[in-house]
């Protein structure tokens, strides 16, 4: 038993990934508020907008850390989460700030309900990969 | 909303007359301890089941003896609670019990019907589009099919019995409740009060100043107008008064007096319990009492009271209609089922209705309805129906909704609505109250589809609660009587305006304020624009609307900002010039907006001079952005109007842009790019000054590419308006020139609201999925609107998220809340109410086809600029393949060949082919960029009725217009040509004809026209001598030339723009805009009519 530097990695991720556990139930949270009518969208999106790249960034973060000490099979689940992400941020609207969500169309009933489709899926995500990280993090301080 | 309403119900009796009747002592006077029992009775829970026949002491006269005066009270002969029974419908089938006393045919209902056809045309101003205008006498079911359209109308009648059982019961029921008031008063004097049914005495002498106000534009119509006058009302009255009297209990009524007076309340309520959203028959009983009513409505009226009978006759003879209505009702009595819309189609199959007779659109060629196409009327029971709201305000896609959205999905069918709630109305009930009653949950305005359980409780038509009727509603202003609180305007009118008192502002309400901004470079002297908009506003300065608070200001722009100081005092205005366009501030923050009527020498001093000012500038840049940001400082601390006067591409400082049109692209490209904005700088300016109140309105004169998709974002998002005139040339363009005046004289002086928000809302188990216009969404069903005006239109898609299962009806309440331009806080309210309908043959036998048409159009604008244009036209295709198809294997029992549709959607493929040649969406011809953002930007926004002739234009022949079937107005007569199909075959050498287009009209002069048109109406010798810009008739004293001239007025008149007129002949260059309006016609890069009726049947029978 050893604290590699792959060991490292998985504690990064735990903690990182609980980070973006917080994120996505924010998330969720205030697309609901939105839904329930007790947010004005244009604050809310100046609220979520400035959440939105560090999150992309977190997650790119310890993808890179995994790509460096070659835990292929960790980085395969990430893999297309990352690439949605790319495409997330290349297609959206004319913006001139960071961020995603645009108040004038957030409020149409398929972006919101995309939006919080988006939130679930991605706190499901994170949720699993903590617990695989986790996991993953205590096979590698054991098997080495 | 105040408090006091809600506390006063339970009321102790004195005080509750301290709120809002008081003002008519007289009547009210009376007796505060009668009050306190007045509803009692039906609360008793006692009595819930008792099948007993109600008897008239349920309502028992005591509580409301304030009697309203027996003279007042014969002006508003309405029904009481007539409509409300007929909400809930098809239920009321009660189950027959015993107890009723026997079919006899009384009338009862008669009177509910007969809405005094005169009264009901006063509403609207122009009758013949009003459906419900024109009601024919209540009479038969045949009336019903009167109505001019006839496709729901028809549906409806085929049933021998549309949807009268439930009016029955609520007509039976309506009677009773006044005859229960008046009892008090003792028989003689009702009586004569009753004789004079038809006498109403106009309104405005009957109101009390004080809590109903006439109305700022118009008085309310007298009140019988409102309802249906029931003369007869007096049956119920004939009833022993006496017996009454001593029964201040009422409800304990003594059984035996219940066999005579079937009528009384609890009819009334049973007819509302029915109503609900399948409401268990239980509950509503407990509120009743003993009222559930043991006969099928029908029957419940029949026996009447002998003594009561000989009375009733007489007085209901003098009124025609009346005495028809018995019959009417007997024969809806049969079958209850028959009510439900959907019930009475099946039922009829055989006969279908006319709305789904088949068509074969490739066989019948000649679709268009000689007329303007009106659109269907909703299936519902008619007394619903004359109240609906005008579907010129509201309208729906589809007036059948479908019980699921599985159904609706089946249907492949847009749902939404069209509004136009901020429309010039001739006639608008206005009324002023310090409590305006809305649901206490879902904050609803009390309309006229709600239902009142009693005299004290209505239960909302959107969530069900069940309300208390505050005290003030109790008193009706409009018949100065009290206790008819479902007489009052507000629930007697769809579409209503109140002021609203301070509980419905944050602030206290905001002068009107106009800020014009104008650009003043090089290029925008050289179009002479300035000349237009300095002389426009000189003549107008005094109608333009405010009232003493209105301020003004001017901003003018080219690489720099000037500001104009225009305080009192100074000798002339001062030209403050700001350079530093980096970061713009206001040189004098407080004397740059103005008093208008304090400065108006000033300002007109400026208004002289400016356009000389800048004669000789040399100034090609435009700092817009920053002239914007300007703008908004200026006006964020009070909100108000920015008119914003752009003629090129911004192109210094924030917000400026480069041209991304590449001409050699119009045409062939495949995919149009550039649709949406290449900056926000534009959307979050919108949304900053939306949140200050702001609202910039743009208007774009310019001949070269400007970015509309960029620019017009200022506009959309803080609900301005925008106005394109391409090619604006002062010398040049003169027909240009003439369209931009007429259209800033109406900007400048049309109605405006301030600091609006409008929040739509539906009955449980709708939901807004996506709204179409210029606002900002402020929330799911809000809209915020900073500045509200007369021709802006809304349209809204819709989605069903419950079931609709127990619902007979459903309801949509536009609420319209703004600052008048005189500083008063107004709701404006329209409600709509349509019918369930569960079959798809239904809901297609609702369809509104223009409606779809409109929604369609918006959506189509909103995919081409997310997705792509070629996304949009397939998708339009589509919509109307889908349809077609749904239509042609779940309706259709008889597959025949052809393409067949329901007459009620035989246009909808004509639509959509118009649509995919509209500026907006069409390809390969050569159109620029800017021209098809704006076409979109007036599908979105624009009412529907506008959108329709940009779609598709009318055709006319005009060089043989006669009188036959002309219009009278006025003393004027219009001609009504018949509407050609857009075909060049239509066009004949011999003649001339006018296309309607929207906001141009094109007179096409054929080569050999009639040589009488052109020296009668044109005044031109011949052919050749036709000028090659004429764009005005000349005035000639000649039947032709009047006749002419009088239905060209006419078009314009129906609209707020001024559309101008091209006399278009062979040569002229404006040939080709008219003739790609020929949209049933080949183009070399668009299928024909025909074959694109071909390539639909392909799709549809795959």
């Amino acid at each position: 038993m050893a604290f590699t530097f792959a060991a490292f990695c998985y504690m990064l991720a735990l903690l990182l990934t609980a980070a973006l556990i917080f994120f996505a139930i924010w998330h969720i949270i205030a697309f609901d508020e939105l839904k329930t009518d007790y947010k004005n969208p244009i604050d809310q999106c100046n609220t979520l907008n400035p959440l939105v790249l560090p999150e992309y960034l977190i997650h790119v973060f310890f993808c890179v850390m995994f790509l460096c000490v070659a835990e292929w099979l960790t980085l395969g689940p990430n893999m297309p989460l990352l690439a949605y992400h790319v495409w997330r941020y290349m297609s959206r609207p004319v913006m001139s700030g960071p961020g995603l969500y645009d108040p004038t169309t957030i409020m149409n009933a398929d972006i919101l309900a995309y939006c919080q489709k988006e939130g679930w899926c991605k706190l499901a995500f994170y949720l699993l990969s903590f617990f695989y990280y986790l996991y993953g993090m205590i096979y590698v301080l054991v098997s080495s | 909303m105040s408090s006091t309403g809600f506390n006063s119900q339970n009321g102790a009796g004195g005080q509750p007359y301290a709120n809002g009747p008081s003002q008519n002592p007289v009547a009210l006077h009376p007796s505060g301890p009668g009050y306190n029992m007045a509803h009692q009775p039906p609360y008793n829970p006692t009595q819930v089941k008792g099948p007993m026949p109600p008897g008239p002491g349920l309502y028992n006269s005591g509580p409301y003896q304030p009697v309203p005066l027996v003279g007042s009270y014969q002006a508003p002969p309405g029904q009481p609670m007539l409509h409300r029974p007929s909400m809930g419908p098809p239920q009321p089938m009660t189950p027959p019990q015993s107890a009723s006393p026997g079919p006899g045919l009384r009338m009862p209902p008669a009177q509910a019907t007969p809405p005094p056809p005169v009264s009901a045309n006063s509403y609207y101003q122009h009758p013949p589009s009003w459906q419900y205008g024109a009601p024919p006498p209540i009479g038969a079911p045949p009336s019903m099919a009167v109505p001019q359209h006839g496709p729901v109308a028809n549906h409806v009648t085929s049933s021998p019995s549309p949807a009268p059982p439930q009016l029955s019961v609520g007509y039976n029921a309506a009677p009773p409740a006044i005859h229960n008031t008046m009892q008090p008063l003792g028989p003689p004097a009702t009586l004569q009060g009753y004789t004079q049914p038809g006498s109403a005495p106009p309104m405005n002498s009957m109101v009390a100043p004080q809590s109903y106000q006439p109305g700022m534009r118009v008085p309310i119509a007298p009140p019988p107008t409102m309802r249906p006058t029931p003369p007869p009302t007096g049956t119920p009255n004939a009833t022993p008064p006496p017996p009454l009297v001593p029964k201040t209990d009422g409800h304990i009524q003594t059984p035996g007096n219940g066999a005579p007076f079937p009528n009384s309340l609890d009819h009334l309520e049973t007819g509302h319990t029915m109503t609900g959203p399948a409401p268990p028959p239980g509950p509503p009983a407990r509120h009743m009492g003993q009222s559930y009513p043991a006969l099928p409505p029908g029957y419940q009226n029949t026996s009447a009271p002998p003594n009561a009978s000989p009375m009733h006759h007489p007085m209901q003879t003098p009124s025609q209609p009346y005495s028809h209505a018995p019959q009417q009702y007997q024969q809806t009595s049969a079958g209850p089922a028959q009510l439900s819309p959907s019930l009475a189609g099946l039922s009829l199959q055989s006969q279908t209705p006319e709305a789904l007779r088949v068509v074969n659109l490739l066989q019948e060629r000649n679709l268009l309805p000689p007329g303007p196409i009106s659109p269907p009327t909703p299936c519902l029971p008619q007394d619903l129906q004359k109240i609906n709201c005008h579907p010129e305000v509201f309208r729906s896609t589809l007036t059948s909704i479908p019980q699921t959205q599985s159904l609706l999905n089946k249907a492949k069918l847009p749902l939404g609505l069209l509004l136009h709630p901020f429309k010039d109305l001739t006639q608008l009930p206005v009324v002023t109250s310090s409590t305006i009653v809305r649901c206490r949950s879902c904050r609803t305005y009390i309309n006229p589809f709600v239902s009142f359980l009693d005299q004290r409780r209505w239960k909302c038509n959107l969530c069900y609660r069940v309300n208390d009727v505050p005290e003030e509603f109790m008193y009706n202003p409009v018949s100065r009587s009290y206790g008819e609180p479902h007489k009052r305007p507000e629930v007697q009118n769809a579409t209503i305006e109140f002021i609203a008192p301070s509980e419905y502002m944050l602030r206290p309400p905001q002068p009107a304020v106009y800020l014009f901004v104008l650009d003043v470079s090089h290029n925008a002297v050289e179009t002479g624009y300035l000349d237009v908009v300095c002389q426009s506003l000189l003549e107008n300065i005094n109608s333009l609307p405010g009232d003493s608070r209105t301020k003004i200001g001017f901003i003018t722009f080219d690489s720099t900002i000037h500001f104009y100081n225009l305080q009192e005092g100074l000798s002339q205005p001062q030209m403050l010039i700001v350079s530093d366009i980096e970061d713009i501030f206001l040189p004098t923050p407080d004397s740059l907006l103005v008093n208008l009527d304090e400065c108006t020498e000033m300002v007109q001093d400026l208004l002289k001079s400016l356009p000389h000012m800048f004669g000789k500038t040399m100034e090609t840049q435009s700092a817009l952005g920053p002239a914007l940001q300007a703008a908004f400082k200026l006006l964020s601390p009070t909100g108000g109007r920015v008119s914003v006067f752009q003629t090129q591409l911004p192109n210094l400082g924030v917000g400026s842009l480069k041209s991304r049109e590449d001409p050699n692209q119009r045409a062939s490209a495949k995919d149009i790019q550039h649709l949406s904005p290449a900056t926000d700088f534009y959307k979050k300016l919108a949304l900053d000054c939306s949140g200050q109140q702001v609202a910039v309105d743009l208007f774009l004169l310019s001949s070269q590419y400007c970015d509309l998709a960029s620019l017009g974002c200022i506009s959309r998002y803080s609900a301005g308006s925008v106005y394109y005139y391409p090619s604006y040339h002062q010398q040049h363009n003169p027909a240009q020139v003439e369209c931009f005046q007429k259209d800033l004289k109406r900007y400048l002086t049309r109605k405006i609201g301030f600091e609006a928000v409008m929040r739509i809302r539906c009955t449980k188990g709708l939901s807004i999925h996506t709204f179409h216009g210029n606002f900002f969404v402020r929330s799911t069903d809000l809209l915020s609107l900073p500045n509200v005006n007369p021709d802006a239109g809304f349209a809204v898609q819709m989605s069903i998220e419950e079931n609709l299962v127990d619902m007979q009806v459903v309801s949509f309440q536009a609420a319209l809340l703004y600052t008048s331009s005189k500083g008063e806080r107004r709701i404006r309210v329209h409600t709509l109410c349509l019918p369930v309908v569960n079959s798809l043959s239904d809901i297609f036998a609702g369809a509104d086809v223009q409606a779809i048409t409109g929604l369609l159009a918006s959506m189509a604008v909103d995919r081409s600029v997310t997705a792509s244009l070629s996304d949009a036209r397939d998708a339009m295709t589509n919509a109307s393949i889908d349809s077609l198809t749904s239509y042609r294997t779940s309706v259709l029992t008889i597959q025949q060949p052809g393409l067949l549709a329901p007459a009620c959607l035989r246009l909808f493929p004509l639509y959509i082919l118009a649509l995919l040649k509209q500026k907006a969406f069409r390809t390969g011809t050569s159109t620029k960029l800017d021209d098809r953002v704006f076409a979109m930007c007036q599908l979105k926004y624009q009412p529907l009725a506008y959108v329709m002739l940009m779609i598709h234009p009318a055709l006319y022949r005009v060089d043989d217009l006669t009188d036959e079937g002309a219009l009278n107005i006025s003393e004027r007569t219009i001609p009504q040509p018949r509407v050609q199909q857009l075909s060049v075959e239509k066009l004949s050498r011999e003649g001339a004809f006018l296309m309607d287009a929207g906001s141009v009209i094109y007179l096409w002069i054929g080569r050999n026209c009639n040589p009488n048109f052109l020296t009668q109406v044109l005044g031109v010798p011949s052919y050749p001598a036709v000028p090659q810009n004429m764009t005005m008739l000349p005035e000639l004293d000649t039947a032709e030339s009047q006749r002419t001239r009088a239905f060209i007025g006419w078009l314009r008149e129906q609209r707020p723009f001024f559309p101008i007129l091209h006399v278009v002949r062979d040569e002229s260059p404006l040939k080709a805009s008219f003739m790609q309006n020929m949209i049933e016609d080949r183009t070399e890069s668009a299928l024909s009519y025909y074959e694109f009726l071909l390539h639909i049947q392909q799709q549809v029978s795959k």
